[in-house]
């Protein structure tokens, strides 16, 4: 028997720990001497109040489902991919690659190759940490720590000494050409109101792609089946003849692929070229999101909606409250990840035993 | 490459190493005690904002030193309650100190002294003076001896030699001590331990406030004695170098320092020379800010060495019922 629902499970605990975070980040706004829910409200309206408002909470939102997808997808086969950050920026290098050097003709097409390319490199990416993982024993989370230092050091390498547009001091790649502009938000349905600079585009529809893909895989394959049974029990697993080093090694691929398609929403879509740092943080919003979506699709599409609107909602905070700043996102993103991550026990306890008595009373 | 840039080199070494070195013996304490540590950046950095702060509001550095490691404390405490207490995931409360830190670190700073994520400028009475050692001055004409002793021992915070003295009291304290065989048993086999009657969550929490101390100690010396004051995310990846160290090191302490010293060697050479000319090929700078990195990676293969972590790592206790 369960020890409670199971929609106390997906649902209740997420509100609660979600509450918790928000309660303590407005002790932090309220110590500043700021309204709380002065501050709630700015960035609710910032975020979902108007068309300006949705293109860039979207377009936020379409990063962070990649990069949560990607963690969630490594946390089936319980490894923690703390990688994002390296295989995205990787990802940024594929998508820069496949638009400059090819003459795209349409735009669906450069996507069509911009997917391959990002998800290719953001997989070779992961590949070595996962290749050490599984044949040499090495902690998958220290390796992929070092990959996004050594990612950052060599795109700015590359950005410098090959990319860089001759006579320009940017260490930036030169803009990528017209054929490959995706449509945004503007282009498709102008009359939602979205600005003709509206970051939202046609990326978003390929993130909600992934998300079904990525549910069909876990729950709908043989390959999804293996992945979560050498989650539950590694040893089990073995014994059921599933090979580790090949559920670890395509469990990390496809995380690694899916943190690299988060490129052509903010390189390909946004940018039009690759600039320094692609990512800005994205790849570890994806913990966030993949702890609060509880690993699944459609959680982390919630939660990356939620993030989405944190981010767009505190960019409008630090505009109209100046005393808040910017920063105080990533506050509230870490108190996500601790009362979600680790501190989950913490709520979980008290709530399965207020089942149990409910249980017992009734 | 002449003597005195060679000595420069060294002496700048020195000071880029120190801050490693305490880091590293910091996480060496929590994961010789099961407890691994990805947060150890995040009590840096809140440990450099708040001595940076205090230092300057009072004008006190022992003050300012007494706060970044109260405030690092804290900060390891919350990992503590997290991993031991709640049993919750140690790497995931350390990205998550991680976050807290980046973050309260500017917040609170804007909303102090609204000078952009940083604290004003130190005074001399608000940073950790350099000490010249008896006799440097009277030594220092000697050939060769002379300069090593003037300009490469003397003259650093004293935090740089507190620093290296805690390395020999690391490993006597680990290797000598009735406490250190239990910090390393319970690391390796808590339930050993306990049978044995001694408390595992309270062996671990004090681990862990120690690596606070170690940590904090390494956030005062970032703002108060390398540089004068705190600048957002002045802590720049150096928990994860030492972190990296730490593996390099085997988690042993006098590794650790050779680990350390190695890293700061590395920084170093990356910041004098901006083009280094390695056997007629030119190293980008880019390659020597990432080689602690990929030296790691390449240890922890198993390719030269196998760094084999303590056993019990990363998994909370459960008494058995």
């Amino acid at each position: 028997m369960d020890k409670m629902p199971k929609w106390a499970d997906i649902a209740l605990i997420p509100f609660i720990n979600l509450l918790l975070a928000l309660v303590v980040s407005g002790l932090v706004v309220l110590y500043i001497g700021e309204s709380p829910l002065e501050a709630m409200a700015i960035m609710v309206r910032g975020a979902v109040g108007t068309a300006y408002g949705w293109g860039y909470t979207l377009y936020y939102a379409t990063n962070f489902i990649f990069t949560g997808l990607a963690v969630a997808v490594a946390f089936h086969a319980r490894m923690f991919n703390i990688g994002g950050e390296g295989q995205a920026a990787l990802g940024g290098l594929g998508v820069a690659v496949v638009c400059l050097s090819i003459p795209w003709p349409h735009w669906s097409l450069a996507l069509l190759g911009a997917i391959a390319g990002s998800a290719a490199f953001g997989a070779a990416w992961a590949a070595i940490p996962a290749y050490l993982q599984a044949k040499r024993g090495s902690h998958i989370v220290i390796t992929t720590i070092m990959f996004n230092f050594i990612a950052s050091a060599l795109l700015v390498y590359l950005l410098v000494n090959v990319f860089r547009v001759p006579g320009s001091m940017a260490p930036e790649t030169a803009r990528f050409a017209e054929g490959t502009h995706l449509p945004n938000a503007y282009d498709i349905a102008p009359w939602l109101g979205f600005s003709r600079s509206t970051p939202l585009n046609v990326s978003f529809l390929v993130a909600i792609v992934a998300c079904v893909g990525v549910w069909a895989l876990i729950w709908r394959t043989r390959l999804g089946y293996e992945i979560r049974a050498y989650g539950h029990s590694q040893t089990g697993a073995v014994y059921a003849g599933i090979n580790p080093v090949r559920i670890i090694m395509i469990s990390m691929l496809i995380s690694g692929g899916l943190s690299g398609l988060m490129a052509i929403n903010s390189v390909m879509g946004e940018a039009e070229r690759l600039v320094i740092d692609p990512v800005q943080g994205a790849g570890f919003v994806g913990i966030a999101v993949a702890l609060m979506g509880r690993s699944h699709p459609v959680g982390v599409f919630l939660a990356a909606l939620l993030f989405g609107m944190l981010y767009q909602g505190g960019a409008e905070l630090e505009f109209e409250m100046p005393s808040v700043s910017r920063e105080m996102l990533l506050v509230i993103q870490a108190l996500v990840i601790l009362f979600t991550g680790a501190l989950d026990n913490m709520v979980r306890t008290p709530v399965e035993r207020l089942f149990l008595a409910m249980r017992k009373g009734s | 490459m002449d003597f005195a840039t060679l000595i420069q080199l060294l002496d700048s070494s020195i000071r880029l190493a120190t801050p490693l070195l305490l880091a590293c013996l910091a996480g060496l304490y929590s994961e010789r005690a099961g407890i691994f540590d990805i947060g150890l950046e995040g009590k840096i950095l809140i440990s450099a904002f708040f001595s940076a702060s205090v230092a300057f509001t009072t004008g006190n550095v022992w003050l300012g030193l007494l706060a970044g490691v109260a405030s690092s404390m804290v900060f390891a405490l919350l990992h503590g309650v997290a991993s031991i207490t709640f049993r919750g995931n140690q790497l995931i409360s350390g990205v998550a100190i991680n976050f807290l830190a980046a973050g309260m670190t500017v917040v609170v700073s804007d909303s102090w002294f609204s000078l952009g994520g940083r604290t004003p400028q130190l005074e001399t009475s608000g940073r950790f003076q350099n000490i010249t050692l008896p006799f440097a001055e009277q030594l220092q004409g000697v050939p060769i001896l002379g300069p090593i002793y003037h300009d490469l021992i003397s003259g650093h915070s004293i935090l740089v030699y507190a620093a290296f003295l805690i390395v020999p009291l690391t490993w006597w304290l680990l290797y000598r001590t009735r406490f250190g065989l239990r910090l390393r048993a319970v690391g390796e086999n808590p339930a050993a331990v306990d049978t044995a009657g001694i408390s595992v969550v309270r062996m671990r929490f004090t681990a862990v406030l120690i690596c606070g101390v170690l940590c904090g100690i390494a956030g005062a010396y970032l703002s108060t004695s390398l540089s004068a004051g705190f600048v957002r995310e002045m802590s720049a990846g150096r928990g994860f170098i030492a972190l990296a160290a730490l593996i390099f090191a085997k988690w042993r302490p006098w590794y650790a320092l050779m680990a350390c010293l190695l890293f700061g060697l590395l920084d170093a050479t990356g910041s004098l020379f901006q083009n280094i000319r390695l056997l007629g090929v030119s190293v980008p700078v880019q390659f020597m800010q990432a080689l602690p990195y990929i030296l790691t990676v390449v240890i922890l293969a198993g390719f030269v060495g196998k760094a084999i972590p303590p056993r019990a790592g990363g998994e909370p206790y459960v008494k058995e019922r």
